[in-house]
């Protein structure tokens, strides 16, 4: 069963399309990667699903809900959750208590919100920091802040902005297995991600775009193995 | 209409037209200030207030023409405000505080200061400057004999205005022509991208309050003539050259020209109509009306192609 | 301990008047209280929400002529402006909430600055409501002796107090500082930021309104200058929160302590008086420059450099 439908999705800025006519499905489960070059629409892409702009043209679906055009909070509340590229931590709040934010989402009490938020501070390994302001922690550990707060709300399906951008090789395989873990949870997840071998290495299926237009789509052998992907993207990560 | 119907609104239409070419000298300052430093400068008022105490000596003391003070009113208000802007607002950019708006608080701080040092040294008292032209004015009649209406143009309103043009048209080649004028555009428009071509953002920030501090202060000059001067009318210029930016829209300098004419017509439309005191409720009806109907100002309007992120 | 320094504030004051007190005495207290109430308002939703408001003015003056207006035309005591402005003036911030609330940051800061000056003009001009700048006087004081007014005021301190105390440790409290730090991850956390900003600037509104309503019982007197006074209350209510420290639970009544006392020695001092706005102002730069969090949030700071003074002289 797809849980999220994205049907004919434009959006124009000022007569200029960042995203056009792209449609794909998620399964529920699964992980689905989006990648494509630098300013191919992946964050716009993101910013549509997660309600921050309405599609110019097309529609969102979640659990067969017509989402396109809802606030972000309310989207939230049925259930995406999602990170930032740059990352947007409450900067003089300490770590546990911007978890705490966002897991009163579902609770209206501080003691079963601090539970859930210690438990996903713990999920994401960030246990040892959880009294640090958030101002104060490194990138790597900031990106798995953004990932603690996002789960916190409770998801059924989770958006993740380049959480590995910027890591160092510890590091990303402590979020690879984060995420494997996610997974394993049942939260489906849609991930952008410039790391090609972590997103072949994780994602179930991979949507390319390129200059706003869904150029591919397949499993990661099938967009390996595709001519037009390797040209417009793969060649130029190898040769980067 | 009757034929007095017209005529009072021509007249009000042409006071309107006046009024707005100085409130858009003075919203030409503040938009300046806001597009290149983001910051709203709350002390605008007050340092046209200065300018106008200074203008208001000068011809008291040494019997100098308001007009003139223009040059020497608008060179000490520049010094000023590099003053304020290098040893005061710069400081507190760098602080780090809780909230943001801690420069808007801080121009107020300097706004009361301002204010209150012009009570103590210049008592509170209204004062007008009996310049020999203030009640002349030219008279449609004088012109043209068989005219059905009759309107007054007021000479001082008349000068004011002209000058107003003038000094926007030069602040208008200064902005496209010079090289300073091209690099505080780029600052405006976009800091980052300005610091990675050259432009010495810091300076452009200091140059930038002097310029729009001493453009309120020519406005200062050319408003004495025809206004009442007394230390607390800093609040409701400054309220005014606000309205105007957004109106015209952040930081755009042909929009702030229009929003200065479009709230000055409909000020004196107001106080013809409605009544004098209510007046600057019309100004914020406006104000009000634009924020919910047109966030962008007029400048959205006139780059409707412009991308957006 | 600590836990009770509160009680022990709330003892001391409640027996106050019993130690014959001087009636300026108390009046100076009252207005103290009375200026910490609108602080720790105007911090909730500016310290803790983040909304830099520049008019509280607004919800103060409204509060206030709630009640001069119940004695001028219903001939109702100026005392029922208490509970009644708490409809009146919650209304009153829906509508300007809904103005005022869709804007960011600055523009929100100068929305808020000219819904205060409307409601003055409005005050001015609609004369057969408000008696226009003649104002209102209540001729009937309910009082002669400040007692009561102390222990009124005081028991509104204390339930603002425990209403403020209660918020910022809740799912509000948590909301409100969301929304100060980050707007957009807010809202992307399934924050609705648009209504809790609604009920931070009606709490912060109702709050200030009462001490409004409180004030034209306590004064007998207002006109559209003292009850909607941009400086003398919109900008004193930032500068006591500023003073006392922004987001600090014992901020507001630190700033509250401080700028009463510092109006009222520059006021004895002869020759002063003029310059008080000068005081203020250079008070208000100098904090912002040098104790960005307030006394109360730089303490440390605060202690710091007292005590290399000291070490240095």
């Amino acid at each position: 069963m797809s849980l999220l439908q994205v049907k004919d999705v434009s959006m124009f800025f000022g007569g200029l399309a960042a995203i056009s006519d792209v449609s794909f499905d998620i399964q529920k489960g699964d992980i689905l990667g989006l990648i494509g070059p630098n300013g191919a629409g992946k964050t716009t892409m993101f910013n549509v699903v997660n309600g921050f702009y309405a599609p110019s043209k097309g529609e969102v679906f979640f659990k067969d809900r017509k989402i396109s055009g809802l606030q972000p909070h309310q989207i939230c509340k049925l259930g995406i959750a999602r990170t930032f590229q740059v990352v947007k931590p409450l900067q003089r709040m300490s770590v546990l208590d911007n978890v705490i934010a966002s897991a009163y989402l579902r609770v209206n009490n501080k003691g079963e919100a601090e539970d859930i938020a210690r438990e996903k501070i713990k999920f994401t390994g960030l246990h040892d920091d959880i009294d640090v302001i958030s101002k104060g922690l490194p990138l790597g550990k900031r990106k798995k802040l953004e990932i603690a707060r996002a789960l916190a709300t409770q998801p059924e399906m989770i958006l993740l902005d380049e959480s590995f951008a910027g890591l160092n090789p510890a590091e990303l395989d402590e979020s690879i297995e984060i995420i494997r873990k996610i997974k394993a949870n049942g939260i489906t997840i849609m991930i952008i991600e410039h790391h090609m071998k972590v997103i072949m290495a994780i994602s179930d299926r991979i949507v390319v775009l390129s200059y706003g237009q869904k150029l591919a789509e397949g499993t990661p052998n099938e967009i390996g193995s595709n001519p037009l992907v390797v040209e417009a993207y793969l060649g130029e990560a190898e040769s980067a | 209409m009757t034929s007095v119907a017209i005529e009072v609104f021509l007249q009000t239409l042409i006071a309107g037209l006046l009024l707005g070419g100085l409130y858009a000298l003075i919203g030409l300052g503040m938009t300046l200030i806001m597009g290149v430093m983001k910051i709203i400068n709350l002390a605008h008022g007050e340092l046209m207030m200065v300018g106008m105490y200074i203008a208001y000596w000068m011809f008291v003391l040494f019997n100098i023409d308001p007009y003139l003070s223009v040059f020497i009113a608008t060179p000490i208000l520049f010094f000023l405000g590099i003053a304020l802007q290098k040893f005061l607002i710069n400081p507190v950019l760098k602080v780090e505080a809780i909230l943001p708006e801690n420069q808007v608080i801080l121009t107020v701080g300097i706004g009361m200061v301002l204010a209150n040092l012009a009570t103590i040294f210049f008592t509170s008292d209204y004062r007008s400057t009996p310049v020999s032209y203030a009640t002349n004015a030219f008279y449609l009649s004088d012109y043209w004999k068989a005219s059905p209406i009759e309107l007054s143009l007021s000479v001082p309103w008349s000068v004011s205005f002209i000058l107003a043009v003038i000094i926007t048209i030069s602040l208008w080649f200064f902005l496209a022509r010079t090289d300073t004028g091209k690099s505080i555009r780029a600052t405006a428009q976009d800091t980052d991208a300005a610091l990675l071509m050259g432009v010495n953002v810091k300076l452009m920030r200091v140059v930038t309050f002097g310029i729009g501090s001493g453009l309120v202060g020519a406005a200062g000059c050319l408003f004495l003539p025809i206004y009442y001067l007394f230390p607390s009318l800093g609040g409701q210029f400054t309220l005014i050259a606000f309205v105007i930016t957004i109106l015209g829209g952040l930081g755009s300098t042909i929009g702030a020209i229009i929003g200065g004419l479009i709230l000055g017509v409909f000020e004196s439309m107001t106080a013809t109509y409605i009544g004098m005191g209510w007046a600057p409720v019309g100004r914020f009806v406006i104000f009000v009306v634009c924020l919910i109907f047109l966030p962008g100002g007029v400048a959205s309007l006139l780059k409707r192609k412009k991308l957006g992120k | 301990m600590k836990k009770n320094i509160p009680l022990i504030i709330l003892a001391i004051l409640a027996v106050l008047p019993l130690t014959g007190t001087s009636t300026y005495m108390l009046h100076i207290v009252i207005l103290v209280i009375m200026w910490s109430i609108i602080g720790m308002s105007w911090n909730l939703l500016g310290g803790y929400c983040g909304q830099v408001s520049f008019g509280h003015a607004a919800y103060f003056g409204v509060g206030a002529y709630t009640a001069g207006i119940l004695y001028t035309k219903f001939d109702i005591s100026t005392w029922w402006g208490i509970p009644l402005c708490i409809i009146v003036v919650a209304l009153f911030s829906l509508v300007l909430g809904f103005i005022v609330l869709r804007l960011r940051g600055p523009f929100f800061a100068l929305a808020t600055l000219a819904s205060g000056e409307v409601m003055r003009i409005t005050a001015e001009n609609w004369v057969d409501f408000t008696g226009g700048t003649m104002g209102i006087l209540i001729q009937k004081r309910t009082w002669v002796d400040k007692t009561w007014y102390f222990y009124i005021i005081l028991i509104i301190a204390a339930v603002t107090f425990i209403l403020v105390k209660k918020l910022i440790h809740s799912k509000l409290g948590y909301y409100f500082v969301a929304i100060r730090e980050d707007q957009d991850a807010a809202e992307s956390l399934g924050i609705n930021t648009t209504l809790y900003k609604t009920i931070a600037l009606c709490i912060s509104g109702v709050l200030t309104g009462i001490a409004g309503a409180f004030y034209t019982s306590y004064m007998g007197y207002i006109d559209p200058h003292v009850a909607f006074a941009l400086h003398d209350i919109s900008i004193i209510t930032i500068m006591i929160v500023m003073v006392g420290g922004v987001a600090t639970f014992w901020g507001p009544f630190v700033g509250a302590l401080i700028m009463v006392l510092l109006a009222e020695f520059i006021r004895s001092m002869p020759g002063l008086g003029t310059a008080h706005q000068t005081f203020f102002g250079v008070l208000l730069i100098v904090i912002i420059i040098f104790l960005p969090n307030g006394v109360v949030g730089d303490f440390k700071k605060l202690k710091r450099l007292v005590g290399l003074g000291r070490a240095s002289s």
